[in-house]
C-alpha cells in the first residue's frame, strides 16, 4: 500500500511539472503584447521598450521559465500586468464564488445523479429506466449556457422567485448566500448528473451481474441492503473516479456559469484575463485550476485504498 | 454497527440544524441606515491613473476621487472649482491661481501649490492640448502654499480651458510626490482631494469597485453643471459593480439589485420601459462619435482616392441604426466636430451626405489604380458598437467589390494591433473602427483624429502638413467668427484628405431607478448629487 | 447478413433512439451540404433598416440585430457545427490511435508521453482551448486544432488501456511466440479490436466538440464573425434575450438536437459493440 501511495505522489509531481511547462510556453508563444495594452492608446515606441524592459520581456526562454519557477516555489505567482496587484491576491478575492458554486454544484449532482443511476440500474429496462437515460443525454446536449439563459428566463425574470445574478457571500446571511446560488447550481450540475447518473448505472450494471450478488440475494438479505450494502460498495471506485474526472467539466462549466450569472469567481477572472493578455493570471490560475485537478484525482486514487482491499496487500 | 451510524446520522443532523440557524440570524455585515448607490459601469476598471490612459472609465474613476483646478459647464463656460481666485496679466503672459481654503488629500494633507504644479506638469507630458499649452510655457511658479504663477513664453489663449478640459485626459490633482511618477508609469495610490475616496481593500478587479464619501471634503456653493459648481455627495458608499452581459444588468437593474446603469445599449429600452419603477433617460447631451479609421502607411488607403471612395459609398444612417438600434438614440453628423457645438457644421461634406454614389465611389477605385490589395478589418467582437461598424464596413467595401479580410478579438487584441506599423501580412491592418465622447472631438484642439502629423499621429499615421497648417491657424484665431472660419477651413481639408470617416452621433441612454434624484445631465458619469431614497 | 451487421441491427432495434439519432444526424448533414440552396438570403448580406423583425412570412426565423436573415444564417451554420464537430472527432481519434499506439508499444516513451498526456488532461478542456485560441487569429482551422489537442488525451488514454489488455490475450501472445512481425500483429490483431470502441468515443467526442466550439464562441474565442456558427449567432444574440429570444432559441435548439443525435447515435452504436465497453465510457 505506501508503495501504491509513493508511486501516485511522484507521478502526481512530475504531472505538475508538465503541467507548469505547458502553461509558460503556452503563454511565451503568445502573440499579443501586453506591453502595448498597458502603454495605452497613444504610446510611443520608446514607452513600449521602457515597459519590455520592465516586465523582462526581452530575456531568453530558459531564463524567464527559471525566473517564474523559482518565484513559483516562494508562492509568488506573479503580478497583474493591468492591476499592478499579487495574482495571488487577485485569486484570493475570486476563491470564494468559484468554490461555493463548485461545492453546492458537487453536493447536488451527487446527491441527485447517485440514486438515480441506482434506481435506474434495479429498474433496468423499465420506463424509468428509460426517463432517466434520456434526461442525462439531454444534460449532455444542451450547452451550459442556453439552459442557464433558459432557467434565468423562467425562474427570475417570469417568476420572479430567485436572483438574475450575484453573488452573496455565506458572511452575510445562509440563505441569501444559497439563494444566489440555486440556478448556478442547476445550470452547471446538468451535465455533471448526466455523467454520474450514466456511469453509476453502468457500474451498477455490471456489478448487479456478478455471481456474489445471486450469492447476497439468495442468502435471503432484503434487495436494499444488497443495492446499498454490497453492489454500490464495489459500483463505487469507477463512479468515484468519474467524480474525479468530472471535476475538469465542472471549471470548465464554472467559467460559462460565472459569466452568465455575473458571479465574480475565479472563471471570469480567466476569461478576463486571457482576452486581455494578462500573463501572470493566466499562469497562476490554469496552474491552481490543475492542481486542484491533479489533487483530486490523487484523492480519488488515495479512496481505492478504502473501497478496494485489494489495493491494500500490493 | 448499525447504533453506531444512528448515533452519527442523528448528531451530523444536530450539528447541522444549529449551524443553519446560526447562519440565519447571524448578523448582516452591512450596516443599517447606510445609503449605498450600486452602479453598473460601461466598462471594468483596470488601470487607476487618468493620465497614462484615456480611457473613459479611468477617466470617471478619476472624476469620483480627484479635483480639477477648473471644470466646464453645461455652457461651455469655463468655471473655478479648486481656485479661489486667479488673475490674468496685462501682457497676456502670466496667470495667478489662489486655491480655496480647506481643501485636503484624502491621507490627510493640505493641498497646496506644489502638489497642483506637478500634477499639471505631468498631465502635460501626455495630453495633446497640454502639450500644446506646454510649448508656449516657460515655468510655473509656487508663491506660496496657496498661491501659484504660470509664465507664459507667448500667449495661449485656451489656457484656461485646457486647464478646465472635461474628458480625457482631464487635468486631475493629485499629491506632488504621486504626481512625481514618470508619465509612462501608471500610479499606483488612488489619493485624490475629490468628494469621494476609494477603498482599495475592497477593490476586486473584474467585478466590483468601492467608494466612500469623503466627509472633510469642502464643496463649492454654486449648483452644480456638469463638473462645475458644488460637489455635494449625498449617499454614504458607491459600488461599481461590472456585468458585462447586457441582458443581465437589465435583469439586475429591474430586480433592484442595482441602482443605476452608466450606459445602456438602446435595443434593450424595450425590457425596462415596462417596469415603472425604472427610468431610462438621455442624460449625455453630446454623445459620442463613431468613426473609421484607415492604415495610411500601405495600400490601398494610402491612396487618397481609395478614401474619398469610401465617403461616396458609406451610409451613415445605416451605422446609426446599427449602433443604436433607432433614430431614437442616434443620428447621421456629417461632421469632423461633434454635431451640435459651435465648431461643428457641415461645410464639405457633400461626399458623405444625400444619396449614396456607388458609381462614383467605383470610378473612383479605378482610378486609383486597385489591383485588389487585401482590406484587413481588425474588430472587437466584445464591443458592440465596434463589432456593428466593422460588419457593416465589411458588407460596404465587399459591395464595391473590393478584396476584404474581417479579423475578430477582442478590444485588447485591437488596442494591441492597432500600434503595429507592420505591412498586413505581417500583422498589421487597413482599417479600424472606434468611437470618441463628444467633449472630445468639439475642436481641432481636442480632436487627435484630425490630424496629420504622420508618424507621431494617433494610430494610422496620417501625414498631412496642410490640415497641421490649418490647425495651428485655428489656434492663432483671435475671436468666435475667426475660429469658426478656421475650423470650417480645417473640416473642407478633412473632407478632401479623409484621415477618417465619422460613422454617425450616438447617445446611449442611461437607466436607474426612480428612488433616484439629481443625476446631472452631462457628457461624462458624474455621482456627487445624487439622493437614494 | 454478417454477424457485425446482425449485432448492430438487433442494437438499433433495443435502442430506436440511436435511429432517430443517426436520422437527425443525416439530416443535419444533409442541410449543411445543401445550404446554398436551402438558404433564402446571403447569410452576410445586412440590411440595418430590417433589423430585430420576430419571425415572419418574409424570414422564417426572423431578423438578428443588423438585418441578417436567421435562418438562412442557421442554415450556414450547421456548416460550421458539422465540420468542426467532425473533423476534431477524426483528426483526435487519428492522433489518439497513433499516440496510443507508440504508448502501448515502446516502453520507455509509455511513460513520458502518458505523463504530458496526465498534464494536458488536468487542464481542463475548455480552458485549453481559450488558451489556444489566444495564441493565433480567431478561424475555423484553428478552432478545430485548438479543440482536438484538448480532446486527443482522452483518446490516447482510452487506445492504451485497450492495447494493453489486447497485447494480454491469448492469440496475440501465441501470435507473437510465433514470431509475427510487429505491424502484422497490429493490422491483423489490434485494430480489428480497436475500432468499434474507437468509432463510439469518436461520437462522443464530437458531440462535446460542438458544444466547446459554440461555447468559445460564447466567449468570444471561437470563429470569426464573418462566418455564421450556431455558437456565434448566439453569443452576438445573447444580449437581446429578452427582446428577441430567437436569436438564441433556435441555434441553441440546433446544436442540441445535433449533439443529442450523435450521442445516442454513440450510445446505440456502443451498446451494439458490446454492453461491457459501457464501463470503460
Amino acid at each position: 500500500m505506501i508503495a501504491y501511495i509513493v508511486r501516485r505522489l511522484f507521478s502526481t509531481i512530475v504531472v505538475m511539472a508538465v503541467v507548469a511547462f505547458v502553461v509558460f510556453s503556452l503563454l511565451y508563444l503568445t502573440p499579443g503584447d501586453p506591453a502595448a495594452i498597458i502603454a495605452g492608446d497613444i504610446a510611443t515606441d520608446e514607452d513600449i521598450r521602457r515597459i519590455h524592459a520592465r516586465l523582462g520581456l526581452d530575456d531568453p526562454f530558459l531564463v524567464q521559465f527559471g525566473r517564474w519557477l523559482w518565484s513559483l516555489a516562494h508562492g509568488n505567482l506573479g503580478t497583474s500586468i493591468f492591476t499592478n496587484l499579487p495574482v495571488t491576491q487577485l485569486i484570493g478575492q475570486r476563491i470564494e464564488p468559484t468554490l461555493s458554486l463548485t461545492l453546492c454544484t458537487l453536493v447536488v449532482s451527487i446527491l441527485v445523479a447517485v440514486p438515480l443511476g441506482v434506481v435506474a440500474a434495479a429498474k433496468a429496462g423499465s420506463w424509468l429506466d428509460r426517463a432517466v437515460m434520456s434526461f442525462s443525454v439531454l444534460g449532455f446536449s444542451v450547452p451550459v449556457f442556453v439552459f442557464a439563459y433558459i432557467l434565468i428566463l423562467t425562474f427570475s425574470v417570469q417568476l420572479d422567485w430567485l436572483p438574475v445574478q450575484g453573488y452573496r457571500s455565506f458572511r452575510d446571511g445562509v440563505w441569501e448566500w444559497l439563494r444566489h446560488l440555486i440556478l448556478p447550481s442547476i445550470a452547471l450540475g446538468t451535465v455533471y448528473v448526466a455523467l454520474i447518473t450514466r456511469m453509476t448505472r453502468a457500474s451498477m450494471l455490471d456489478v448487479l451481474a456478478q455471481d456474489y450478488i445471486r450469492t447476497a440475494e439468495a442468502k435471503g438479505l432484503a434487495p436494499e441492503q444488497v443495492l446499498i450494502g454490497h453492489a454500490l460498495k464495489n459500483a463505487a471506485i469507477p463512479v468515484v473516479t468519474i467524480i474525479g474526472v468530472g471535476v475538469a467539466l465542472l471549471i470548465s462549466g464554472a467559467i460559462v456559469t460565472e459569466t452568465v450569472f455575473a458571479l465574480p469567481g475565479v472563471g471570469r477572472l480567466t476569461v478576463d484575463a486571457i482576452l486581455r493578455r494578462d500573463y501572470p493570471i493566466i499562469q497562476g490560475v490554469i496552474l491552481i485550476f490543475s492542481a486542484v485537478y491533479v489533487l483530486v484525482n490523487l484523492a480519488v486514487d488515495m479512496s481505492y485504498v478504502l473501497f478496494d482491499p485489494r489495493i491494500r496487500l500490493t | 454497527m448499525h447504533k453506531c451510524s444512528a448515533l452519527l446520522r442523528s448528531m451530523t443532523a444536530v450539528i447541522g440544524a444549529v449551524a443553519l440557524v446560526a447562519g440565519l440570524i447571524a448578523p448582516v455585515a452591512t450596516a443599517q441606515g447606510q445609503k449605498v448607490l450600486k452602479f453598473i459601469p460601461q466598462a471594468d476598471l483596470r488601470i487607476l491613473d487618468p493620465i497614462t490612459t484615456t480611457a473613459y472609465i479611468t477617466r470617471n474613476h478619476g472624476y469620483m476621487i480627484y479635483d480639477t483646478l477648473f471644470a466646464t459647464d453645461a455652457k461651455f463656460q469655463v468655471q473655478p472649482q479648486m481656485v479661489d481666485k486667479y488673475e490674468l496679466s496685462k501682457d497676456q503672459l502670466t496667470y495667478t491661481f489662489t486655491l480655496r481654503d480647506g481643501l485636503k488629500f484624502h491621507d490627510g494633507q493640505p493641498v497646496r501649490s506644489a502638489d497642483c504644479i506637478a500634477s499639471i506638469e505631468r498631465w502635460a507630458k501626455r495630453d495633446a492640448l497640454g502639450q500644446k499649452m506646454a510649448e508656449s510655457t516657460e515655468v510655473w511658479t509656487a508663491v506660496n502654499d496657496k498661491t501659484f504663477t504660470l509664465k507664459l513664453k507667448k500667449p495661449f489663449p485656451l489656457t484656461l480651458e485646457a486647464l478646465a478640459k472635461p474628458s480625457s485626459n482631464v487635468p486631475f490633482i493629485m499629491p506632488e510626490r504621486i504626481a512625481k511618477t514618470d508619465a509612462s508609469t501608471n500610479i499606483t495610490e488612488p489619493i485624490g482631494s475629490g468628494p469621494f475616496k476609494f477603498v482599495k481593500a475592497e477593490w476586486v478587479p473584474g467585478s466590483k469597485v468601492v467608494y466612500v464619501k469623503n466627509t472633510d471634503y469642502v464643496p463649492r456653493k454654486e449648483p452644480p453643471s456638469w463638473a462645475a459648481g458644488g460637489k455635494v455627495v449625498k449617499v454614504d458608499r458607491v459600488e461599481w459593480i461590472y456585468i458585462p452581459d447586457a441582458a443581465t444588468a437589465a435583469a439586475a437593474l429591474n430586480a433592484g439589485e442595482v441602482d443605476w446603469w452608466e450606459q445602456m445599449p438602446p435595443d434593450l429600452i424595450p425590457v425596462l420601459a415596462k417596469n415603472k419603477d425604472v427610468k431610462v433617460e438621455n442624460i449625455d447631451p453630446l454623445g459620442s462619435m463613431g468613426l473609421l479609421r484607415f492604415n495610411f502607411m500601405y495600400p490601398p488607403f494610402n491612396n487618397q482616392k481609395m478614401r474619398q471612395a469610401v465617403l461616396y459609398a458609406l451610409e451613415q444612417n445605416d451605422y446609426v441604426l446599427g449602433i443604436a438600434g433607432s433614430q431614437k438614440n442616434g443620428h447621421p453628423c456629417y461632421s469632423y466636430f461633434t454635431c451640435g457645438t459651435p465648431l461643428s457644421s457641415e461645410v464639405g461634406a457633400e461626399p458623405l451626405k444625400g444619396k449614396r454614389d456607388f458609381a462614383k465611389a467605383k470610378e473612383l477605385i479605378k482610378e486609383a489604380g486597385y489591383k485588389g490589395e487585401k482590406i484587413v478589418i481588425i474588430d472587437a467582437t466584445d464591443q458592440p458598437i465596434v463589432h456593428s461598424q466593422s460588419l457593416l464596413t465589411a458588407e460596404m467595401l465587399r459591395k464595391l467589390g473590393l478584396n476584404v479580410d474581417l479579423q475578430a478579438g477582442d478590444w485588447g487584441t485591437l488596442i494591441t494591433r492597432r500600434s503595429s506599423k507592420e505591412p498586413i501580412d505581417k500583422g498589421g491592418w487597413s482599417i479600424f473602427h472606434t468611437w470618441l465622447v463628444g467633449p472630445d472631438v468639439t475642436s481641432p484642439a481636442l480632436n487627435f483624429a484630425v490630424r496629420g502629423s504622420g508618424q507621431k499621429a494617433w494610430f494610422g499615421w496620417p501625414d498631412d502638413p496642410k490640415i497641421e497648417e490649418l490647425r495651428d491657424a485655428w489656434f492663432a484665431a483671435t475671436d468666435a467668427a475667426s475660429s469658426k472660419k478656421a475650423a470650417d477651413a480645417v473640416q473642407t481639408r478633412a473632407f478632401d484628405f479623409v484621415p477618417y470617416v465619422p460613422t454617425a452621433q450616438f447617445i446611449l441612454p442611461t437607466a436607474y431607478r426612480t428612488n433616484l434624484s439629481g443625476v446631472i445631465i452631462a457628457p461624462i458619469t458624474l455621482m456627487w448629487n445624487v439622493e437614494k431614497k | 447478413m454478417s454477424p457485425t451487421w446482425k449485432r448492430f441491427r438487433d442494437a438499433f432495434r433495443r435502442h430506436p433512439t440511436a435511429l432517430v439519432g443517426g436520422a437527425i444526424l443525416i439530416a443535419m448533414v444533409a442541410i449543411a451540404i445543401l445550404a446554398p440552396w436551402l438558404g433564402t438570403v446571403d447569410p452576410l448580406a445586412v440590411f440595418p433598416s430590417q433589423r430585430l423583425h420576430p419571425p415572419s412570412a418574409e424570414s422564417w426565423l426572423g431578423t438578428d440585430m443588423l438585418g441578417r436573415d436567421v435562418y438562412s444564417r442557421v442554415v450556414y451554420g450547421a456548416r460550421v457545427s458539422l465540420i468542426v464537430g467532425l473533423a476534431v472527432a477524426a483528426l483526435s481519434t487519428l492522433l489518439g490511435l497513433a499516440i496510443g499506439l507508440v504508448t502501448g508499444y515502446v516502453r520507455r516513451l509509455d511513460a513520458v508521453l502518458m505523463r504530458i498526456m496526465d498534464g494536458l488532461m488536468s487542464i481542463p478542456s475548455v480552458l485549453l482551448a481559450i488558451a489556444l485560441m489566444a495564441l493565433t487569429k480567431a478561424s475555423i482551422g484553428n478552432v478545430i486544432v485548438a479543440i482536438t489537442l484538448a480532446e486527443v488525451p482522452r483518446v490516447v488514454r482510452l487506445v492504451r488501456s485497450l492495447v494493453f489488455s489486447l497485447r494480454e490475450q491469448p492469440y496475440v501472445e501465441a501470435a507473437i511466440a510465433a514470431g509475427t512481425t510487429l505491424p502484422r500483429i497490429l493490422v491483423r490483431h489490434i485494430l480489428p479490436n480497436i475500432v468499434a470502441p474507437l468509432l463510439v468515443q469518436g461520437t462522443y467526442v464530437c458531440g462535446s466538440a460542438m458544444i466547446t466550439e459554440a461555447i468559445l464562441s460564447f466567449i468570444g474565442a471561437g470563429t470569426p464573425p464573418n462566418i455564421p456558427s450556431w455558437g456565434n449567432i448566439m453569443a452576438e444574440g445573447r444580449s437581446l434575450i429578452q427582446i428577441a429570444s430567437y436569436l438564441i432559441v433556435f441555434p441553441g435548439i440546433c446544436l442540441s438536437l445535433t449533439v443529442l443525435a450523435v450521442n445516442l447515435l454513440g450510445d446505440g452504436m456502443r451498446d451494439a459493440l458490446d454492453p461491457r465497453l459501457a464501463r470503460r465510457m
